[in-house]
């Protein structure tokens, strides 16, 4: 196997913002005085008459977004997940969202992997909070490749858009001919006992668990969901047709992330079995990034054992 | 001011406060209080200060307008329709279920709303995000925002008011309507925000207090507001709640009460009455 590189979403979304600057003037940035960790630092030393920092008042920099995209310009607004989507909720669903507003909201240090600052940093609600705002979309990318093509992506679309972001390095898993596009999940694997269905840094734990699972005689889909909304229904739907069993994971609350989307969806459309790998419904703690995600069992392991109570349950 | 122009502005915020009221009686709900505290106001921004064309409500020049107190819809309804961005009629549909007039300003369904706002604090970020748009984009297009007194307990508005004095926004004049009054009460039995004009100096504003009812207060403190270069300007307006209704004034449970058809009929004659001593 090839050396694996690692790199963080966060610093794949600053190189995005600062290249995507070179192509396209119609958009600024602003941060809530968190510039150097989620990166968007990148994209003020590029373009500094392009950037604004509102300080640490994340309600109004969601305002302040608002207010500059009503004029024509789209805006990357930017903070923690924590804060992004947490303490701004009400901005972002009443002053962005309902006027379906150009905001494209970067948030970063999502999940247990913001680590050591722990559970008051460690947002495992963005999603469940962004899925219920009327028109999001909402992207988790899996990986540095993956989080590049999603804020170009973003640009493009008319409407606000939640991209989530980790702080943690994690390993590259896609090349430069993978092809993001919003609203598609991606099947980087088959088989046919289960279904993984995951999204961001779960993506490639999925993977080594499908690879591992091989060797005990189980074969899975992986589908790599990193559009949680609008979600690919048809993918969906058509894997657990084929496997009858599905695992869902991701660093986010087992309610309301992914695993509630799956739910939702395959609850309308085909019901099967489901098991949803995530944060019980607990809060995290300090510690180092990429244990806590083996504590809390977002991790190859715990997806085998899953997937295997997946498989007796159909 | 020219006492020609002063007349016309009478009778606009006199029609503006009849619009608001049929549009509230229409509703059977709605918040008639604070839409006619701000009558002149509003009166003075649509006729006179606001660079507006009724027929290009899009017009990317434009200056911008946010009710930051949302709902004061009826009031900046009335004004709207009065000058043409849709048909006056069209007022007595106010938060209908089949109607576009939604119970706060929606910039998706109606012509000539700037913001969508209705969650107190929130429209003026909305107004500093147009106002750094226009320095940012090198445009010359000034924002207005009117607050409630009451509204500015919001921290929200204090992280607004922060960075619109750090970036200097001189194109922006927040307007507070002072009424004193608020859903629960006296805005010092509730949570006094006083001293207003004072905060907003302490936050880096140029702040003038005025009658809000007066039009030579009003053009003076827009004028200095213009004059006033590398500050926001806060218009702190000394405003009667219900203003110009008898029943209504200083009446803090006019704040969110719709007039039955005996009040409705009050408050229109008192009203009439006024206009036609004005048309005089």
């Amino acid at each position: 196997m090839a050396d694996i590189i690692k790199k963080a979403t966060r610093d794949a979304y600053g190189e995005a913002l600062a290249e995507l600057g070179k192509v396209n003037d119609n958009f600024v940035v602003l941060d809530a005085d968190l510039a150097k960790a989620t990166k968007t630092g990148t994209f003020k030393a590029a373009f500094p008459e392009r950037f604004f920092d509102c300080g640490i008042a994340e309600s109004n920099m969601m305002g302040i977004a608002a207010g500059l995209a009503t004029t024509g310009l789209t805006v990357f607004a930017s903070s923690f997940a924590m804060f992004a989507a947490g303490r701004a909720f009400e901005q972002v669903r009443n002053s962005i969202g309902y006027p379906h507003l150009n905001v494209k909201i970067g948030a970063t240090h999502a999940g247990v992997s913001a680590g050591e600052d722990g559970a008051s940093h460690q947002c495992n609600e963005d999603i469940a909070l962004m899925r219920t705002i009327p028109g999001m979309t909402i992207i988790n990318p899996a990986d540095a490749v993956e989080a590049k093509q999603a804020v170009f992506a973003a640009a493009e679309i008319d409407g606000p858009v939640y991209l989530r972001f980790g702080r943690l390095a994690v390993p590259v898993i896609f090349d430069e001919n993978y092809k993001f596009e919003i609203g598609k999940g991606n099947l980087l694997k088959e088989g046919t006992d289960c279904t993984i269905v995951a999204t961001g840094l779960l993506v490639n734990e999925a993977l080594i668990a499908a690879e591992e699972l091989k060797n005990e005689g189980i074969s899975v889909d992986v589908i790599n969901m990193a559009t949680i909304k609008p979600l690919d229904v048809d993918l969906l739907v058509s894997s657990a047709k084929k496997t009858g069993c599905v695992v869902t994971a991701e660093e986010h609350n087992i309610i309301g992330g992914l695993g509630g989307a799956v739910c939702e969806a395959l609850s309308e459309n085909y019901p099967v079995p489901v098991i949803r790998v995530g944060m019980n419904d607990v809060y995290g703690k300090s510690g180092n990034g990429a244990l806590l995600l083996k504590e809390f069992g977002l991790c190859a392991e715990n997806l085998k054992a899953q997937v295997k109570k997946a498989i007796e349950l159909k | 001011m020219d006492q020609a122009l002063k007349k016309d502005l009478k009778i606009f915020a006199t029609k503006l406060r009849m619009g608001a009221i049929e549009a509230v009686f229409n509703a059977a709900s709605g918040h008639p209080g604070g839409s006619i505290s701000i009558a002149e106001l509003l009166s003075y921004l649509y006729n006179v200060e606001m660079r507006i064309d009724p027929k290009n409500p899009k017009d990317e020049n434009r200056d911008r307008f946010v009710l930051s107190k949302g709902h004061g819809a009826p009031g900046v309804y009335a004004a709207l329709a009065l000058k043409g961005y849709f048909p006056y009629e069209d007022l007595k549909t106010l938060r209908k279920s089949d109607s576009y007039l939604q119970g706060h300003p929606s910039m998706t369904y109606i012509p000539g709303i700037d913001m969508s706002t209705g969650s107190l604090g929130q429209g003026i970020s909305a107004a500093v995000g147009m106002a750094l748009s226009a320095k940012y984009q090198k445009k010359d297009f000034r924002v207005y925002t009117i607050l409630g007194d009451g509204e500015i307990e919001e921290g929200q508005v204090w992280e607004a008011a922060m960075f619109a004095a750090n970036k200097k926004l001189d194109n922006l004049v927040a307007i507070v309507d002072y009424n004193n009054l608020q859903i629960d009460g006296e805005l010092d039995e509730v949570n006094s925000p006083y001293p207003i004009k004072e905060k907003f100096e302490a936050f880096g504003w140029n702040a003038i207090e005025i009658n809000g009812h007066c039009f030579d207060d009003i053009e003076n403190a827009f004028n200095e507001a213009k004059a006033c270069k590398g500050k926001p300007t806060c218009i702190v307006a000394k405003c009667v709640k219900g203003k110009g209704v008898s029943y209504m004034e200083n009446q803090c449970n006019w704040h969110g009460a719709a007039p039955n058809a005996e009040q409705y009929e009050v408050a229109m004659n008192e009203l009439r009455s006024a206009l036609k001593e004005l048309e005089a």
